[in-house]
Formats: structure tokens, C-alpha cells, sequence
């Protein structure tokens, strides 16, 4: 097998459409070897479709995709070879044992045989199916059933690992396990994971693309994503003392500091106060050593994130709205315009 | 082709581990069985002017309308519905490879079952003591025909199946293609309307394509290459077709 390049996922202005339906509208993305993407966006926003087309398995209607390098539209066989790919709903023959299902797809994956052997053990250790190795798929467990399409997929020691909804359909044990398992092939494949839940993708990537009808809304790691989107930070606070003088020493220690919120003084005369700052480095030192000499006294402070789920509600609506006059995206940008806030 | 043999196995086993082979097989044999019995006891009863073979090989059409279709039927359907058409399609295999090795296994089965009914013929040379029971003649072009219009039926069965998720309608499908296949032109032969002027041309085409025709001649040991030809190509035609219905319906999935 060819050296693997750097950049084993490039993806330029794919379109895919059914009909009038577009799935898919001028992505373009790059996944570099060893990191571990996040799909996410609402059911129909074309993460499948997406995939399926990374694996060859649908033409696309415009727009490349190489895989290590190679166009998967010219040469379907040499990127079949690097992509281990676990479509949704994992798909498994229910007559089959776990280890005679390894070794057919093994054989299928041009592994020899005696390569084979070792590697179907080392992937069962891997996922904890040692147990479960003679067993008929179709009696299995749920969650081990998911292992057996994750053991399946990186069977081979593809470069890139592609899994549609990994963790659909499992209690909170099973996707810690299946999480971890994912988490364990960074570095050394490069893996994409599409999905709706968010704490999953939060968890375990390290890039996370938010698609939506189609395109992609929101692109970073999920600190980036959270400034991206909400562009400013929240801390709560804790205090006793003037509330209405306030605004003014809080302007004095950074100029866009301001209370949002002032709540009723509790029997000790504490007030909870939240405050927003379009500034980015944490402002928690100054407050803590500037509120105090100006005769206030703090009793908690703390920096409050949105958790992606807000970044992923406000980049999909903000998508929708952006969508309503249908203004065509700029050349070469692949993200729906953003409205000023 | 490298994996041909891959997939090949792994068909075999999956027919293998199925309840519907052995039902295949049990009612298959049971039927010619009887068949056979039938066929002796007019023979007990009166002379005949053929070999006992030759009446035999020419109720071939009984078994065929089921056991091709509950032999094929699963093929893609199945794995289409469970959706495991996707992983076996994004490994690196292509279609041709995997519609041929599909088509092997049950067209292996499909042999392996008439070679069981060789046996008849053995028991009843080794009860009857008789070397006219056993003629060679009938007995092998019988068996040629079976293996080589079996060719044109599997592929038939395999068609039907990649053109549908469920393997009921597959079923029904090739049991229809191959009942018109079988019986159609025969029926098309016979009626009047072939005898008129206009349709003259085609009066020799419905002629060469008498299933029922062909077995006899092959029966009888006439071993006609059109009629081989014929079977050879059409199970390819069927086959590529079965590729194309395959890749067409993925690109439209």
C-alpha cells in the first residue's frame, strides 16, 4: 500500500442532488491524517449522503473527493482500499459468527491470510468481543453488535475510518465504551463520525463540521465553534453591594463588560449578576481584584460555556435564516453568509 | 476476479445454513421421485417407444418453476433489505464480481440437486438387472440440458432478485419470466396467428426457441450448438443485466 499522504480526506465543492432535491451543496473540507471529525447536523442535512459518497458507494453530482490523494469518482477501487466504512444502522448478516463475518470481510479487504488471523485477534481484544468471538451475530447484543461494525471497520488498518452514527441506539455504558474505542484510533487513522448527539461528538473529535440542508454552517474545533458562534462570553457572579454602580466598574475593567442580569439580593445580601464580555481572554482575575476595591464583595464567580448544543441550535437556525432570502454563498466560501447580529 | 472465490464461498455457506435449501431440496426430490415413479409404472403397464429417461428429463419444467426461484430469490434481495449490499459494495470488490459469484453458488446448487437425482436411474438399473434401464444416450444429453438451460434459469432467478428488496416479489417474478419463457413460446407457436403471412419471419425464431424442443433433442443425444448458444448467451445478457440493475439501483438509493 502507497505511503499515506498528510491530507487523506479532500473534499472541493461537492454537490449531490436527487432530482430537484439537493442533499448535498458545495462542500469542500480537508481531514488531515490521525484527526478524528465530527458530522453533525439535523436528520436530512446530508451527513449520509455525504459519507456514502466518500466511500464511492454514490457518485456525486459535482465536485471531487480524493482519498489519500486518489478521485474516488475515477479509481473506486484503489480508495475502496483505504476506507473502512460503517454505514448507519450497521448493517450485519444476522447468520453469521464473529469471527467467520472478520474473516469474510477480511478476505474481501485483500488481507492474507495469515495477517488475517492475528489482526481478526487483535481487533476482537480491541473491542472487547474475545467472548462474543463464536457467537451468532444476530444474538448479540445491541452494543456488541456496534463493536462487531467498528471491529470491522478498522480491520484492515484503513486510513480513513468512516462510521455513520456509531453510538445510535446504545445506553450511556455502551457509548462510553464505543466512544473510547474511537478515541483510541486517533493519531493513527484518520476517522469521521457523523451524528446528532452532541455530547458524543464534543467527547471524542477534534474538529467538528455542523452541516445543515446541505452545507456546512460551522467549522472548528468545539472552542473555536463556541466563540464563532456566540462571539462573546458569559460569567456569572455572585456579589454584595451597589448593584446600580455596577455597569460603570465593571466598564472600567474592560470596556465591553456589562451586567445582563441582576437578580433580588438573597437574606445575606448576595446578588447574582450575569455578565457578558465580547472579549475572548478571561477576564476573571481583574474582576476578582477589581470589583473588591471598589467596596464589593464576591462570593462565587464563574465562566458559564455553551455547551455545543447551543452552537449547534444557533448555527443551524442561523443556516435557516440565512437561507430565507436564498442568497448564494460567495465564491470559494462554503459557509451560509452570516447575519449581523 | 480475485475475489470470485471469496464471495463464492460465501454464498455457498450462506445457502448452506439456510432452511429454505433443504425445503428446496426435499421438495424438489420428492417431486421428481414421484415423477419417476409415475413414469415406471406406465412402463410396467405397456411398452413405450423411448427410454424412460427421455419422458423424465422432459417434466424438467416441474421443478424448475419453484426451485429456481426459492434457489435465487434471497441472492441481492436479501442483502438489500438488510442493508448489507452497502458493505459488501464499498469493499473492494466490483459488481460483476459479486452478481458472478452470487450466480455460481446457486447454479452449483442447482446442478448439485439433479446430480442427486441420478441416483433413480442407478437404483433402478441395480433392481431392474436390466442394461436397457440405464441408457447412456438419453441419460447424458439429458443432463446437459439440464446444465446447460439451467445456465439461462438461475441467472433468471438472480435478475429478478437484484431488481427488488423483498424476495417474495423475486420470487414471483422469476416463477412469471420463466413460466413465459417455458410455456410462452410454446403456446406462441401453436396459436394460428404464427401461420399467416405477415408474421412468417418470426414463425422460425418461435420455432428455434421451443424449450420443450430442445429437450427432447438433447434427450434423444442431438446436442445442437444454436440451442447451447442460445442458453450460453442469454444467461451472460441476464447477468449483465443483473450487474446494471444492481449499480442502477444503488445510484438511486
Amino acid at each position: 500500500m502507497a505511503e499515506i499522504p498528510d491530507i487523506t480526506i479532500e473534499v472541493t465543492n461537492l454537490r449531490k442532488s436527487y432530482g430537484p432535491l439537493s442533499a448535498v451543496n458545495d462542500i469542500s473540507f480537508k481531514v488531515r491524517r490521525g484527526e478524528i471529525i465530527g458530522l453533525l447536523g439535523p436528520n436530512g442535512a446530508g451527513k449520509s449522503t455525504t459519507m456514502r459518497i466518500l466511500t464511492g458507494y454514490l457518485p456525486a453530482t459535482s465536485g471531487s473527493v480524493r482519498i489519500c490523494g486518489l478521485p474516488v469518482a475515477s479509481q473506486p477501487e484503489e480508495t475502496k482500499r483505504f476506507v473502512g466504512y460503517m454505514p448507519e444502522n450497521n448493517p450485519l448478516p444476522e447468520d453469521m459468527r464473529v469471527s467467520e463475518y472478520l474473516w469474510f470481510r477480511g478476505r474481501l479487504k485483500e488481507m492474507p491470510r495469515a495477517k488475517l488471523r492475528s489482526r481478526i485477534d487483535e481487533v476482537l481484544e480491541l473491542c472487547d468481543l474475545k467472548r462474543n468471538r463464536h457467537r451468532i451475530i444476530g444474538r448479540l447484543s445491541k452494543g456488541n453488535k456496534q463493536r462487531v461494525g467498528i471491529a470491522e471497520a478498522i480491520l484492515s488498518e484503513p486510513a480513513v475510518i468512516i462510521m455513520d452514527e456509531p453510538t445510535i441506539g446504545l445506553d450511556p455504558h455502551q457509548i462510553i465504551i464505543v466512544r473510547d474505542l474511537i478515541a483510541s484510533l486517533r493519531g493513527r487513522m484518520s476517522v469521521i463520525i457523523s451524528s446528532h448527539i452532541l455530547p458524543e461528538i464534543e467527547a471524542t473529535c477534534d474538529r467538528v463540521l455542523i452541516i445543515n440542508s446541505g452545507r456546512i454552517v460551522a467549522e472548528g474545533s468545539p472552542t473555536e465553534l463556541r466563540h464563532e458562534i456566540f462571539g462573546h462570553t458569559s460569567y456569572r457572579m455572585e456579589f454584595a453591594g451597589d448593584a446600580t454602580a455596577l455597569a460603570g466598574h465593571l466598564a472600567a475593567i474592560e470596556a465591553t463588560l456589562k451586567p445582563v442580569s441582576i437578580g433580588e439580593p438573597d437574606p445575606d445580601g448576595f446578588q447574582v449578576a450575569t455578565l457578558m464580555t465580547n472579549s475572548a481572554p478571561d477576564l476573571g482575575e481583574a474582576l476578582l481584584t477589581g470589583l473588591p476595591t471598589n467596596g464589593y464583595r464576591i462570593r462565587s464567580l464563574g465562566r458559564t460555556q455553551p455547551s455545543l448544543e447551543d452552537v449547534f441550535l444557533a448555527a443551524t437556525r442561523r443556516s435557516w435564516d440565512a437561507r430565507l432570502p436564498d442568497k448564494k454563498p460567495l465564491q470559494g466560501d462554503n459557509r451560509a453568509p452570516l447575519p449581523k447580529a | 476476479m480475485r475475489h470470485y472465490f471469496t464471495i463464492l464461498s460465501q454464498e455457498i455457506r450462506a445457502l448452506l445454513f439456510s432452511p429454505i435449501t433443504y425445503v428446496t431440496a426435499v421438495l424438489f426430490l420428492l417431486v421428481m421421485g414421484g415423477i419417476f415413479t409415475v413414469i415406471l409404472d406406465d412402463y410396467s403397464k405397456q411398452a413405450q417407444e423411448v427410454s424412460p429417461a427421455v419422458n423424465f428429463f422432459a417434466s424438467f419444467w416441474i421443478p424448475v418453476f419453484f426451485m429456481v426461484p426459492l434457489l435465487t430469490m434471497k441472492t441481492f434481495a436479501e442483502e438489500r433489505r438488510m442493508g448489507t449490499l452497502e458493505t459488501l459494495l464499498t469493499s473492494p470488490v466490483s459488481t460483476g464480481e459479486v452478481v458472478l459469484g452470487k450466480f455460481s453458488a446457486a447454479y452449483l446448487f442447482y446442478l448439485l440437486l439433479w446430480g442427486a437425482t441420478a441416483s433413480f436411474h442407478y437404483i433402478l438399473h441395480v433392481y431392474a438387472k436390466d442394461i436397457r434401464f440405464l441408457d447412456s444416450g438419453p441419460l447424458l444429453g439429458g443432463y446437459l440440458f439440464v446444465a446447460v438451460s439451467g445456465l439461462l434459469f438461475v441467472s433468471i432467478g438472480v435478475l429478478a432478485s437484484a431488481l427488488t428488496r423483498s424476495y417474495e416479489v423475486a420470487a414471483i417474478l422469476t416463477f412469471t419470466i420463466l413460466f413465459t419463457l417455458i410455456f410462452g413460446f410454446r403456446f406462441l407457436g401453436q396459436t394460428n396467428a404464427m401461420n399467416t403471412e405477415f408474421l412468417h419471419p418470426f414463425k422460425s425464431t418461435v420455432e428455434a426457441l421451443q424449450i420443450f424442443n430442445h429437450v427432447e433433442d438433447f434427450a434423444h443425444g442431438v446436442v445442437d450448438t444454436r440451442q447451447m448458444f442460445f442458453y450460453v448467451t442469454g444467461s451472460v445478457l441476464t447477468l449483465i443485466f443483473s450487474v446494471l440493475a444492481v449499480e442502477y439501483k444503488t445510484l438511486n438509493s
